[in-house]
């Protein structure tokens, strides 16, 4: 483990409540400068809250969240909506937190592949271009902490494989903590050291290499895998009712979902499979058919990723 | 110079809607136009306030609209009616609050017309004083967190993620609405001052390529408006409220058709990006 106050952020059993709902509860993460965390999961998993309370835009309702003191923070937001009414380019917009010179815009700029964009005014650009500009705009800042959220949306496969190879090198150079939200496999295995998979809470964690040996790796990136391209597949054994109770494959339900905290004294057994009603460590997950196609996909992800891993 | 009213309201004119431009922008760009009527229809209670207590107008005014804002902001974090809804409620409710302790005052003697819709006889040169007072501060304020205010305009997620507190320039935000409410309330009236925030903002628009230039013209626009309003006011013995705003829109009206050619023609002569 890390050095304790070299931690950028830590988080510690953390949950958000909005109203009756837990967005997100029980979360344990921590980042390292240098290190590349990535979280993932289906949507309305509890991403976007998890990364919100990292960066302390969002107050934990339980837990803590801890920021190292004077922690600079580099944010590439889910969503950014530039209204007709505001005149803003490119050039301003990199400068919107904080002043900078016109040589660093134009660098940042250069690093995400989008200097062309300079005088562009923000609400023209598509969303691929609007990505480069996010993410440069993060970076010219020369962060502690760069915080990505869904960092490739609407970016085309070649400008994907740019940024994601763009995003080892800023860590590279930058030695700064990354905290990312992906959908895309082969980010989380080829740049991530720690992945981290939320169902509304942390449902499995490890490292790209660890995942790839282990059983529970096999079963997080399911059934659909074709063409050495796996796609993204999840298959929960429980799902998130609404007010907090769970519902297993089974039918069953109970109050609540402790996570990881197998501890946790406010999970009601309802059904005899376990202290909390259901396992979080032998995930009962769906195959499919195609186990050949599924099996050979990993091998190349897993080989991808040590390619990564020597190359950077 | 002063002792001529017309000299006067023109001056005091001018004063606020330099003033109201650059505040104006903000209004337009975070969609806060029913946010400003709703604190321009409480000046109106402000109004019956001052008469009551035998009080300053525009500081009771100024007093009234801060408090409401402030309300407002309490009422929208306890999560209960929509952030729309509780405007109209506030809105209304404050200016009608505000009509009936009026007919209660019996004794006092009012010009509610004045009140409505401006009245240019009516400036003083306190008036000119407060508006140049308070205006300046307005404009010290917003100058010092405008940074702050912009990008928590464009996204507070982001201004928030990187420190910039936006619930707080937010709420700096409001305060400042408040007073440019109370300083124009006698040139405008109640019921209008919104406009002469939203529509020289919305001309600028078109003219402008960043943010704090569309907030200067925004300001020039206003003060064309107010000259131009006023002379009609004398002109046509009409209430200097409407004719302001019928002024704005003329040049807004002007803004949209041949500027706006002019000003793609041009851009497309320097090869920049538009549509």
């Amino acid at each position: 483990m890390t050095n304790p106050e070299s931690r950028l952020v830590q988080l510690d059993r953390a949950g958000v409540r909005k109203g009756a709902d837990w967005l997100v509860r029980g979360v344990d993460l921590t980042v390292a400068p240098g290190e590349i965390v990535t979280l993932i999961g289906p949507n309305g998993s509890g991403k976007s809250t998890t990364a919100k309370m990292a960066l302390g835009i969002l107050k934990p309702s339980e837990g803590t969240a801890v920021r190292r003191p004077g922690l600079k923070v580099g944010y590439v937001p889910q969503k950014l909506a530039i209204d007709w009414t505001l005149p803003l380019t490119v050039r301003r917009f990199l400068s919107l937190t904080n002043p900078l010179p016109d040589k660093e815009v134009q660098a940042a700029l250069e690093r995400t592949g989008a200097s062309r964009l300079v005088r562009s005014e923000m609400r023209n650009l598509s969303g691929g271009e609007l990505q480069r500009v996010l993410l440069a705009r993060a970076i010219a800042r020369n962060p502690d902490l760069l915080v990505l959220d869904e960092p490739v949306q609407g970016v085309d496969y070649a400008g994907e494989i740019a940024i994601y190879d763009l995003i080892s090198q800023i860590r590279n150079s930058l030695g700064c903590g990354i905290l990312m939200i992906s959908h895309d496999l082969h980010v989380v295995m080829a740049a991530a050291d720690q992945v981290i998979c939320l169902n509304g809470h942390v449902c499995c964690r490890g490292t790209p290499s660890e995942l790839s040996r282990d059983d529970k790796y096999r079963a997080m990136f399911g059934a659909r895998a074709g063409a050495g391209l796996a796609v993204y597949q999840h298959h929960h054994d429980h799902v998130h009712l609404p007010g907090g109770q769970v519902r297993h494959a089974d039918g069953s339900i109970c109050d609540a979902c402790p996570g990881e905290h197998h501890d946790g004294a406010d999970g009601k057994a309802s059904n005899g499979t376990g202290a909390d009603g259901h396992h979080h460590t032998e995930h009962a997950h769906d195959h499919g058919s195609g186990a050949a196609t599924e099996a050979s996909a990993i091998q190349v992800e897993a080989a991808r990723a040590d390619e990564m891993k020597n190359a950077g | 110079m002063l002792d001529d009213f017309f000299t006067r309201a023109l001056v005091a004119g001018i004063g606020v809607a330099l003033v109201a431009g650059p505040l104006g922008c903000f209004v337009v760009w975070r969609r806060m136009a029913y946010f400003g009527d709703t604190l321009s229809h409480s000046a109106l209670l402000g109004v019956a306030l001052s008469l009551l207590f035998q009080f300053n107008t525009t500081v009771s005014v100024g007093i009234t609209s801060i408090l409401l804002a402030v309300l407002l902001l309490l009422l929208r974090r306890s999560d209960t009616l929509s952030s729309d809804a509780l405007l109209g409620l506030l809105s209304h409710s404050a200016l009608a609050l505000g009509l009936v302790c009026l007919a209660f005052m019996t004794w006092v003697r009012f010009d509610l017309l004045g009140l409505l819709f401006g009245d240019i006889l009516a400036v003083t040169k306190t008036d000119i004083a407060m508006i140049y007072c308070g205006g300046a501060l307005v404009l010290a304020v917003l100058a010092l967190v405008w940074r702050r205010l912009f990008a928590a305009t464009v996204s507070p997620d982001l201004a928030a993620a990187e420190g910039l507190r936006p619930e707080r320039a937010e709420l700096v935000f409001m305060l400042l609405t408040a007073v440019v409410i109370a300083i124009s309330l006698k040139i405008i009236g109640a019921l209008l001052i919104t406009a002469l925030l939203i529509i020289p903002a919305a001309s600028a628009r078109r003219l402008s390529a960043s943010p704090e230039q569309m907030a200067v013209i925004a300001a020039l626009i206003g003060a064309a408006s107010v000259v131009g309003g006023l002379f009609a006011s004398l002109n046509y013995d009409t209430p200097s409220g409407p004719s302001i705003v019928v002024a704005a829109m003329v040049l807004f009206v002007l803004s949209l058709v041949p500027a706006g050619r002019i000003v793609t023609r041009m851009k497309a002569g320097t090869a920049t990006r538009d549509d």
